[in-house]
């Protein structure tokens, strides 16, 4: 993307309070961007450049007052459509909400907004965040920066293509199944899905309230904690650091048996490779494995589809034709999923939630991919995983859903290229209300495995 | 009800509502399930452990489900 140098966070608070820059300008650099750039990767539904830039007058304004301000105050971002932001459809990327225009600010908004960011528009999506990849969405899919033939991933895939464009330098996702870390993933960019609860999820269409995450898709690992923190309530000052853990003789468990069958060998090579460069760095690496996971993806499958089924049963009866096609079928699936199953499903999720805090007892994360796969083609229907092929949806949830069972927080972090030169994400997973811990874990990890743009 | 009679029963009611093709995921529905009831943790009221024991899922223990998700 023309002019945007990938400048971060944690660079652009600097270069705004010495006044090399102001938020007006960063603003305008951004919906440049979009303007150029959005009618081919279709990131975002709806653009509020008149919104942003007076948001970015008062943010210049209350800097030049010599008022303390935090460390997101004037940054222009971006949030995915289906969080409220008051007097802004929420469109969820369908068509069954085109018209549904947000009376107020959900928690997180508000929160951005009072932090002093610029919201500059709302990320396209898989339609209503029940898919991997946001090519089915009413509003057309989202292609991936780095490869405009491949998908952005999902559901948040808007929001990982606009940070990676430029067109915000972070955006707001979620997460039921790994919908932050996915297109985080394969569009080469930081995803944070914090522990479940953390972040407020009131004002934002669910897919699974049990499940639902909110979270940052940024540049860095420290870009994604400045974001969290606010998301938090806690807006950091302009001169907050986070500070990374020691990597010399901290614990890791490596994922094996379930999060190790099924790779396609690009993204073992280059998660092998970012391993072993932890291991150099003193990490202590152990293999690790979950009893139960072979349940993980029946019983995530069971619990996604009972929830989304009880939220969307009244409207598909009165609007199927306004959804997607597959989208509408996976919901109707999920009508027929028996109560006893559900209850099954939801003493195995107690089971697997069990088995990873276990197996994090004494170890600083879990690591294993972000996916078994490279960013598909847009529309394929299945990849190769090394031994086999496998339909896509099924690959790109299976190493994540697993921290959305369990609830733990979980990063996606850029630890390297495909041969053909697409991003590959490494997963570090942390224990349940130790985020920031998680966070600087992650930092330390960046500075040993993280590409350059 | 046994995952065969409610995936017939299913597949009948789909069609009635005119969704035919609903027929291959509501069978990947049914794969899944199986698993799921297959899992150790499902106790039963009459205590007996043999339809919960590990061993008696469809598949085995920490290997990636067959099941379509």
């Amino acid at each position: 993307m023309s002019g945007w140098h990938g400048e971060t966070i944690d660079e652009l608070r600097g270069a705004l309070a010495r006044g090399d820059t102001t938020s007006v300008r960063l603003t305008e650099q951004c919906l440049a961007r979009i303007a150029a750039g959005n009618p081919r990767l279709n990131a975002l539904i709806t653009v509020t450049a008149e919104a942003a830039l007076e948001a970015a007058h008062a943010a210049d304004r209350v800097r030049a007052s010599g008022a303390a301000v935090s460390a997101l105050h004037g940054i222009p971002i971006s949030l995915k459509d289906l969080i409220d932001q008051a007097g802004v459809r929420t469109t969820a990327g369908s068509q069954v909400r085109r018209d549904a225009v947000a009376a107020r600010d959900a928690p997180v908004t508000a929160r951005l907004k009072a932090a002093g960011a610029v919201l500059v528009g709302k990320n396209n999506l898989h339609e209503f965040a029940f898919g991997t990849t946001s090519d089915d969405s009413g509003f057309g899919g989202v292609r991936n920066p780095v490869d405009d033939t491949r998908s952005a991933g999902g559901s948040s895939g808007g929001s990982a293509a606009a940070v990676r464009a430029g067109f915000s330098i972070a955006s707001i996702g979620t997460d039921t199944g790994g919908s932050i870390r996915i297109p985080a993933g394969v569009c080469g960019v930081v995803g944070l899905k914090p522990g479940w609860g953390e972040i407020p999820a009131d004002g934002v269409v669910p897919l699974s309230r049990q499940m639902d995450h909110v979270g940052p898709l940024a540049r860095t690992v420290t870009d994604a904690w400045l974001v969290h923190e606010t998301l938090a309530g806690r807006a950091p000052s302009a001169a907050a650091q986070l500070e990374p853990a020691t990597l010399a003789g901290l614990r890791f468990g490596l994922l094996t048996g379930y999060f190790d069958t099924r790779i396609a060998p690009d993204v073992r090579a280059t998660v092998a490779t970012a391993v072993a460069a932890l291991e150099r760095a003193g990490a202590v690496i152990e293999p690790v494995a979950l009893p139960h996971a072979a349940s993980i993806g029946p019983v995530y499958l069971h619990l996604v589809l009972g929830d989304a089924a009880a939220y969307h049963a009244a409207t598909l009866e009165r609007r199927p034709g306004d959804y997607t096609p597959p989208v509408r079928l996976r919901l109707e699936m999920g009508r027929y999923v028996l109560a006893e199953d559900y209850a099954r499903a939801l003493r195995g999720r107690e089971v697997i939630a069990g088995e990873i805090a276990r197996a994090l007892e004494g170890r600083a994360a879990l690591l294993c991919p972000t996916l078994p796969v490279t960013a598909p083609p847009i529309g394929a229907a299945l990849v190769n995983v090394g031994e086999a092929d496998e339909p896509v949806r099924n690959a790109m949830l299976r190493l994540t859903q697993p921290f959305n069972l369990g609830r733990q927080p979980a990063v996606s972090l850029p630890c390297g290229l495909s041969p053909t030169g697409l991003p590959v994400g490494l997963q570090i997973v942390g224990a349940l209300g130790a985020t920031e811990a998680l966070l600087q874990v992650a930092l330390a990890c960046e500075r040993v495995v993280a590409p350059a743009w | 009800m046994t995952v065969e009679r409610w995936l017939a029963a299913a597949i009948a009611d789909a069609e009635r509502r005119g969704m035919p093709e609903l027929k291959p995921l509501l069978e990947g529905l049914a794969a899944s399930t199986t698993a799921l009831r297959g899992g150790d943790w499902n106790d039963r009221a009459d205590g007996d452990a043999d339809a919960g024991a590990p061993g008696s899922s469809t598949t085995a223990p920490d290997e990636p489900g067959k099941a379509a998700r």
